[in-house]
């Protein structure tokens, strides 16, 4: 796939500063190396006895519920590109408030984080306003040279004396480490700003983001409205940047609420659906992380809200790609067997109904395919129960194969002159009502005569006041034809 | 004796720029109550903008407008406005009956919830244009004409008495373009007074009782019988006024060096 130039220049930044530090990753786990008994250490986690387990279990928790409420609006919106820069930006800020402070105090380095953020997010804009630069552009622009800035700051400030203790690089991938009663704080200030804002400002959200001139129309600020989001946009990514860190913070912006975008069209189910499944990534993000040796939390809670993304997309029932698949599928069957089904009723009809079997090499030349493709389509129809097959040996001369004669069910014969109905129905609706040429009509109605229903049907009879023939002169079997059944074929060929 | 009641709306020398360039030059109108009113005009012209500087979404550079006699600020919730369809995200997660719901948060307010007494309104209004048994459907699932009947059911909701619509017309079947007719027709019946940004010139004599012919100066307003000529036409739809806008964009960016674009 062919990446954006800023994307490119991200990843070989991140080469780089990999190759440089390696223990980047090693920092960013959390299980202890001397306990290996994974069964114990799953206990441990999930019976949340060890008050560090709660804090980290909770943090994961809180983080993915953040980012997926926000989540909802900022994919809506059209703001996870936007997302991706803001979070990038935050970067040389963090260094900087390092820098300032000469400690990790999370004040000063959220403080740092959002003011280089707004700056980011000022600088689009000003480019925008000022240049013939696209928002993309700029957006890639800011992303890139503000992740360039961050990485050579922090790289910096590490081999500075007292910088190799700094664990600044958790804020690049993320990490459970150290995360204290103290860092739950603002994470649950910010889910409750979400909450009220979303509760209050639900309404006027809802408008402004879908039709601003409108909103516009009605009085509602928007712009405000828009700079609401991105301040709530920056608080949720300043707070959960040290478990999930810049890189991947926006990932858990996007990739929850788009899973639930799958799921439902409702602007308050998404909410409620990307905010569960971000709770939900981030407390089995967490456990993994917890047992694995060097996994770091970031990349390992994207990749299981990524994993679930994967799932709904692939097996959801309404529009997952499997389902549908296998409806497909089915349809296609059933569409084979109803043509079948359609064939046999010619050839009896070609035989003006003398008897209830016939051939089957005649289906086959009816229907222009090779017997054992014909063997195949009259074992399908076996198996659902819709024909049944007899071997006459041929009388006269014994060498010859036996000759293998067809007849239809109740059931089969049902299906087959419903199938003619609505063929023969259509047509006529075609030429006398869409005033179609007769030679115009048939294909149409090879594909109509599989999904019209039999409501329609009727309402097409009634329109056409019971018609007894098709444009081509053909018998039209009624409803009455098909209630009567098979022991009584509709004989309207003698009319 | 009886008091004057203030017009639904009354310009007087409205000009508006667009990124310091003038798309509307001292434009002066004033509509009667009851009033089907055409815009009509050349693309460019300005007619959606006449329409947002109405609506106070653009900002004039001169001149005033006044709804009911007050500013358009003021006269929010008497003032309905249905946007170009393209306007809009439709891939946005509201379904038909949010969309309607919309035109009810003028009188709703700020951070107060949607009452039932809205939500049974809204569904009045959705069966008024048909569109009732597509209440819950996603918007974008709709068909273009679909989505412009959704459109008109929110200002219906709005139970404004001046309605603005920008090309309510634009890309909707033939049976929609009735269905519009009926509900302009209808709401002029109720008195209220409609301004609609009309393109289709073989139609817009027939539809509208008054028309406005735009082409960045107000060539014409009046009852179409009497505007609808060939010689207003022709100056209208007969080239842009050239030296106008050159002049204009000019004396506006010396007027001020660095204006502030929407």
């Amino acid at each position: 796939m062919f990446l954006p130039i800023w994307k490119k220049l991200k990843y070989m930044l991140l080469i780089l500063v990999l190759s440089k530090e390696a223990s980047v990753l090693k920092a960013a786990q959390i299980s202890s190396e001397s306990d290996k008994d994974w069964i114990n250490q799953a206990i441990r986690f999930w019976t949340f006895t060890d008050p560090s387990i709660q804090i980290i279990a909770l943090g994961a928790i809180l983080i993915g519920i953040n980012c997926g409420l926000m989540g909802g609006y900022v994919v809506s919106r059209r703001l996870s590109m936007f997302g991706d820069t803001l979070s990038h930006a935050v970067l040389p800020g963090i260094a900087v408030g390092f820098m300032f402070s000469q400690s990790k105090n999370e004040a000063v380095l959220m403080i740092g984080a959002t003011l280089s953020g707004f700056l980011g997010v000022g600088i689009i804009s000003l480019l925008k306003r000022h240049t013939k630069m696209k928002e993309d552009s700029a957006m890639g622009l800011v992303l890139s040279g503000f992740y360039a800035l961050g990485i050579c700051l922090i790289t910096y400030l590490q081999q500075s004396p007292n910088g190799g203790t700094s664990g600044l690089e958790s804020y690049l991938f993320g990490s459970l480490v150290g995360l204290s009663d103290r860092d739950l704080v603002p994470l649950c200030f910010c889910l409750s700003l979400i909450i009220i804002c979303f509760i209050l400002l639900n309404k006027e959200l809802l408008l402004s983001g879908f039709d601003p001139s409108f909103a516009r129309s009605v009085g509602l600020p928007v712009d405000i409205l828009q700079f609401c989001i991105w301040i709530l946009m920056a608080f949720c990514i300043v707070s959960s940047l040290q478990v999930i860190g810049v890189v991947l913070v926006s990932a858990l912006l996007i990739i929850p609420a788009s899973t639930a975008g799958l799921l439902t069209y409702r602007m308050s189910q998404i909410l409620v659906y990307s905010g569960i499944l971000g709770a939900l990534s981030g407390i089995v993000g967490c456990f993994l992380s917890f047992m694995g040796e060097r996994l770091p939390a970031g990349p390992v809670i994207v990749l299981c809200s990524t994993l679930l993304f994967l799932a709904v997309l692939f097996f959801s029932p309404a529009r997952g790609i499997l389902p549908s698949w296998f409806r497909t599928r089915r349809r296609g069957q059933r569409i084979r067997f109803e043509n079948t089904l359609k064939a046999c009723y010619q050839v009896l009809e070609s035989r003006s109904f003398s008897s209830q079997s016939f051939p089957q090499t005649a289906l086959a030349q009816r229907r222009g395919k090779s017997d054992a493709e014909i063997e195949k389509e009259i074992g399908v129809l076996i198996r659902e129960g819709y024909a049944t097959r007899q071997e006459f040996p041929t009388e006269q001369k014994s060498e010859l194969p036996s000759e293998t004669m067809v007849s239809l069910t109740p059931s089969g014969w049902e299906i087959a002159s419903r199938m003619i109905r609505n063929h023969r129905l259509w047509e006529l609706y075609l030429t006398k009502e869409a005033s179609y040429a007769p030679d115009h009509v048939h294909d149409d109605a090879e594909k109509i005569e599989h999904v019209i229903g039999e409501k329609t049907v009727r309402q097409i009879e009634r329109i056409l006041d019971n018609p007894q023939r098709d444009p081509h002169g053909k018998p039209i079997p009624s409803q009455d034809d098909i209630d009567r059944g098979w022991l009584s074929p509709p004989l309207v060929a003698d009319k | 004796m009886r008091v004057a009641l203030p017009k639904p709306l009354e310009i007087h020398d409205l000009t508006v720029a667009y990124q310091q360039k003038p798309v509307l030059y001292g434009i002066d109108l004033e509509v009667e109550p009851g009033s089907l009113v055409g815009i009509i005009g050349p693309n460019g012209a300005g007619k959606s903008t006449l329409i947002k500087a109405i609506m106070g979404i653009m900002k004039s550079v001169d001149g005033y407008v006044k709804v009911f006699g007050d500013s358009s600020r003021k006269a929010l919730t008497r003032v309905g406005y249905v946007p170009q369809r393209e306007s809009v995200d439709w891939d946005f997660p509201v379904t038909a009956m949010d969309v309607v719901l919309m035109g009810r948060f003028g009188h709703i307010g700020w951070f107060k919830r949607i009452s039932k007494r809205d939500r049974s309104f809204a569904s009045e209004c959705l069966e008024q244009m048909n569109m009732l048994p597509y209440a819950n459907r996603q918007i974008g699932n709709l068909s273009g004409g679909q989505q412009q009947r959704v459109f008109l059911a929110r200002a219906l909701a709005q139970q404004s008495d001046l309605y603005l619509m920008d090309e309510p017309f634009e890309g909707v079947d033939a049976i929609t373009e009735k269905a519009i007719v009926d509900l302009l027709k209808n709401l002029r019946n109720q008195g209220k007074t409609l301004m609609v940004v009309h393109h289709d010139l073989s139609t817009a004599k027939d539809y509208f009782d008054h028309l406005a012919l735009l082409n960045l100066r107000l060539v014409a307003y009046g009852k179409t019988e009497d505007v609808f000529t060939h010689d207003l036409l022709q100056k209208t739809y007969g080239g842009k006024l050239t030296v106008l806008s050159e002049v204009g964009s000019r004396k506006l960016n010396e007027k001020q060096p660095t204006p502030e674009a929407l």
